[in-house]
């Protein structure tokens, strides 16, 4: 599979207790995502547009066969756009069974966090609504936000959920 | 002793007997046709004794006990002591549903036996005792009220070789209740006489506890024949036991529970599976001549290459035909069920019908012919129902007693097409139109064309019948047809001459994980327009639109004003065309409806192989999957009904 998961193994006897993340950069600061909700990391490719979606739902992409909506971060958290380059992945998550593409600037690095690091995240200017960080910890002199995937993508899906809703009742009505 | 975790098989013997009964029914409504075919006989009883034998395997010892008393019958009808007659054939066809209901709920893990198979199964040990066909059985003891049961068993001396060991089943009787064990010793040779492979010794059991016949039974299944056996009830209290009528028993069982435990598995021809072996053997010969070609790359080899994509696509595309032909099914799975029904029907109601069935082998995709079956049966309820008359009333009209029901399955282009046709009354166009005043649907007849008229069918809540029965006529059903088959990506479409009958067109498409495309372009988008909905492509010039209040276009085609629908504005695309003598339009139709959907340009044409968005994602409106054009991305397709359905909105808000 990806490589991520064979950096995941090679590392998982060193340090039994540690959570492995993978880190992605995220306008200028360093966010971190539980590697086992990570199934792949790929290039930036285009993908088809939805109608009736979120702007930060950027469209669809072909995942061998199966279609993978793609959200773009900065869109989601409000950040300004920025321009698709090289650096630019699509980083393939699955929650609950469900495929979602999350395009980040960069993808940095694997690091394994004990949990005794993880410090709770004070109320601070963070880009980022502190409600979708599990905790930061620091990595050398970085310091590095801990995303909680879950919570990330539950609010995702009740808004696709709420989108989806009246036209589900319209559809009825007509029917 | 090796365990063996026997819930595994499960599964394939519900299916099978599943299958089995079908067979049964099929043969016994061959029988009571009229047909002395023996290998129906023999059918017949094939199929009981294989549900008893699996029944008794995995431990479904009500299933196993109702089964065995049905073979016995069975047994004396093929062994020629009895004549296969109308009573007979009655109590099987209920038996067979009994059994099937008993399945259902022993794969629901619930208790197979209830009070109407321990009645049925009291019916049938009284039809073979009592010599001819009893009206009234004798007493049944029903095994609650039993305080034990005294059971008498003395094996023949060869039961062992049979591999039955009494002990065994001793173990299992006293799992059921207490257990009282009596040897006797009388038949035992001395020692130098005795065969040690032989048995001598019989027993006398009390199993003290409220348990069933059929259980104790079960236990002796297998050596049933190679022993004697009795088994007496000691009941708690002399009581008398209400006579069970045989038949026509109260309580009609319910198929709709055996019908809801629909199987997810395909079973698939040997052929089917070697075919696709094969493919998969030759695609991976063309892969691996490719990649030796891709180690040294020549000009002079690029007559191997072009020769070997050829291959390649060949292969893809009949590895392709091949694994959807294993999703097909002939349309025969769905139809077997209505000699039965209309058995039912025309018997309840008191009518004539000779069901005709043609092109049963056609072959339709399974998701289409699971959910094509209630619609059909709705149709077939309501032409015995409403359209086909009494023998009293054809007489009269001048036609046979005996009215005709036709089902046909046929091939049409890349449609599959089932009409169900009787000769029957025809549509009432009076009473159509009275009713639909009545409902508030339309404000009068006068001027409506007879198709319009037989439209008027299909309204929600829309029901002639005089009088409600419980057949039909409570104003679901046409609806209902309509909506599952626009459901399936098919159409409805009625025909209806008075006097002679009426047609009932269901027009299908083969499958619902391929369908044949026009691709479009919308600025920089492309969809997929489904080609089956597609009535033709015209280019328009600026003067032919005609702009109505509100914003509304409309366009005139044939003889008809058709609103236009720019999916640039419904999809928010950018950059497309938005002067109509750029575009193309594209007349389409969902639901019987028209609308012209405006695009950029036409691409072309290509299967698409539909892929779900909800997978991942949600629904969206206007569009019904997604699919993987040639170069690797997705294109949205477009979803007719839905966008006729959000137009008709538009024209409403």
């Amino acid at each position: 599979m990806s490589q991520s998961s064979n950096f995941a193994n090679a590392r998982a006897d060193e340090t039994a207790e540690a959570t492995q993340y993978l880190t992605v950069n995220l306008a200028d600061e360093e966010y971190a995502v539980d590697i086992l909700a990570v199934r792949e990391i790929r290039g930036w490719t285009p993908v088809t547009r939805i109608p009736q979606a979120p702007s930060y739902v950027l469209g669809v992409l072909n995942l061998r066969g199966v279609i993978v909506p793609v959200i773009d971060m900065r869109l989601r958290f409000g950040l300004a756009r920025e321009e698709y380059t090289a650096t630019t992945v699509t980083v393939i998550v699955t929650v609950a069974g469900r495929n979602f593409g999350v395009v980040v600037d960069a993808v940095s690095d694997v690091i394994d966090i004990v949990p005794s690091a993880i410090r709770p995240v004070p109320d601070m200017g963070t880009a980022v609504d502190t409600e979708y960080l599990k905790g930061l910890t620091s990595v050398g002199e970085r310091m590095v936000l801990l995303l909680d995937v879950d919570k990330l993508l539950q609010p995702q899906d009740a808004q696709i959920l709420e989108a989806a809703l009246p036209a589900a009742e319209e559809v009825k009505a007509v029917a | 002793m090796s365990k063996v975790d026997l819930a595994q098989f499960h599964q394939a013997f519900f299916e099978e007997s599943l299958d089995g009964l079908d067979a049964m029914e099929t043969a016994l409504l061959a029988l009571e046709a009229g047909s002395d075919d023996a290998e129906l006989v023999h059918t017949v009883f094939r199929a009981a004794h294989s549900i008893k034998g699996g029944a008794a395997t995995f431990g479904f010892a009500d299933v196993a006990a109702f089964t065995h008393v049905a073979e016995s019958l069975l047994e004396e009808v093929r062994s020629g002591r009895r004549a296969i007659d109308k009573p007979i054939v009655e109590l099987l066809l209920r038996s067979g549903d009994c059994v099937r209901g008993m399945l259902s709920r022993s794969m629901g893990g619930h208790p197979a036996a209830n009070a109407e198979s321990e009645a049925l199964r009291a019916a049938l040990a009284a039809m073979i005792s009592g010599g001819g066909a009893p009206a009234v059985a004798k007493a049944v003891a029903v095994s609650e009220d039993v305080e034990g049961w005294d059971i008498a068993f003395r094996p023949f001396d060869y039961l062992l070789k049979t591999g039955n060991d009494p002990l065994r089943m001793f173990r299992e009787l006293a799992a059921l209740g207490a257990l009282t064990v009596d040897t006797s010793l009388d038949k035992l040779p001395s020692l130098e006489a005795m065969d040690a492979e032989s048995a001598y010794l019989g027993w006398t059991l009390y199993l003290a506890g409220p348990v069933k016949r059929a259980a104790i039974e079960a236990v002796f299944d297998w050596v049933d024949g190679d022993c004697e056996l009795s088994i007496v009830a000691r009941e708690a209290a002399p009581k008398a036991v209400a006579p069970v009528a045989a038949a026509p028993l109260a309580a009609k069982p319910s198929r709709d529970a055996a019908a809801n435990s629909e199987s997810s598995s395909v079973r698939v021809g040997i052929e089917k599976i070697d075919t696709l072996l094969n493919l998969v053997g030759e695609l991976v010969i063309t892969q691996s001549m490719l990649t030796q070609f891709a180690d040294g790359v020549d000009a002079s080899q690029l007559e191997l290459l072009r020769h070997g994509l050829g291959q390649l696509q060949r292969h893809t595309r009949e590895l392709q035909e091949s694994v959807m032909s294993i999703r097909m099914l002939p349309i025969s799975t769905v139809f077997n069920r209505f000699p039965r029904l209309v058995r039912d029907l025309t018997q309840k109601l008191d009518k004539q019908v000779n069901l005709d069935m043609r092109g049963e082998t056609t072959e339709l995709d399974k998701t289409v012919l699971e959910k094509i079956g209630d619609p059909l049966v709705h149709l077939v309820r309501n032409a015995i129902d409403h359209g086909l008359e009494t023998p009293a009333k054809r007489r009269a009209a001048g036609k046979g007693d005996t009215g005709t029901l036709r089902m046909e399955a046929f091939h049409r282009g890349g449609s599959i097409v089932v009409e169900v046709s009787d000769d029957g009354a025809g549509l009432n166009r009076d009473a159509i139109v009275a009713k639909a005043i009545e409902r508030g649907i339309i404000a009068t007849g006068e001027g409506m064309s007879d198709e319009a008229v037989a439209e008027l069918i299909f309204e929600p809540g829309f029901s002639t019948a005089a009088q409600t029965t419980d057949l039909s006529g409570r104003g679901v059903g046409m609806d209902v047809v309509r909506r599952n088959v626009a459901d399936l990506g098919g159409s409805v479409a009625i025909r209806s001459t008075p006097g002679a009958g009426t047609t009932f067109t269901i027009t299908l498409p083969l499958t619902l994980a391929i369908i044949d495309g026009l691709t479009a372009a919308v600025g920089e988008e492309i969809y997929i327009v489904p080609l089956v909905s597609i009535v033709e492509s015209v280019q328009l010039g600026a003067d032919a639109i005609r702009s109505v209040a509100g914003g509304g276009e409309l366009f005139r085609f044939r003889d008809a004003y058709l609103p236009v629908v720019r999916l640039h504005d419904v999809f928010g695309c950018e950059g497309s065309r938005a002067k109509i003598e750029e575009g193309i339009v594209i007349v389409v139709e969902g639901e019987g409806t028209r609308i012209g959907l405006f695009v950029d340009a036409l691409i072309g044409q290509q299967q698409a192989v539909v892929k779900s968005l909800e997978t991942n994602y949600r629904r969206v409106a206007g569009i019904s999957g997604a699919t993987i054009l040639a170069d690797g991305s997705v294109a949205l397709i477009a979803d007719v009904t839905g966008l006729v359905r959000m137009q008709a909105r538009r024209k409403a808000a």
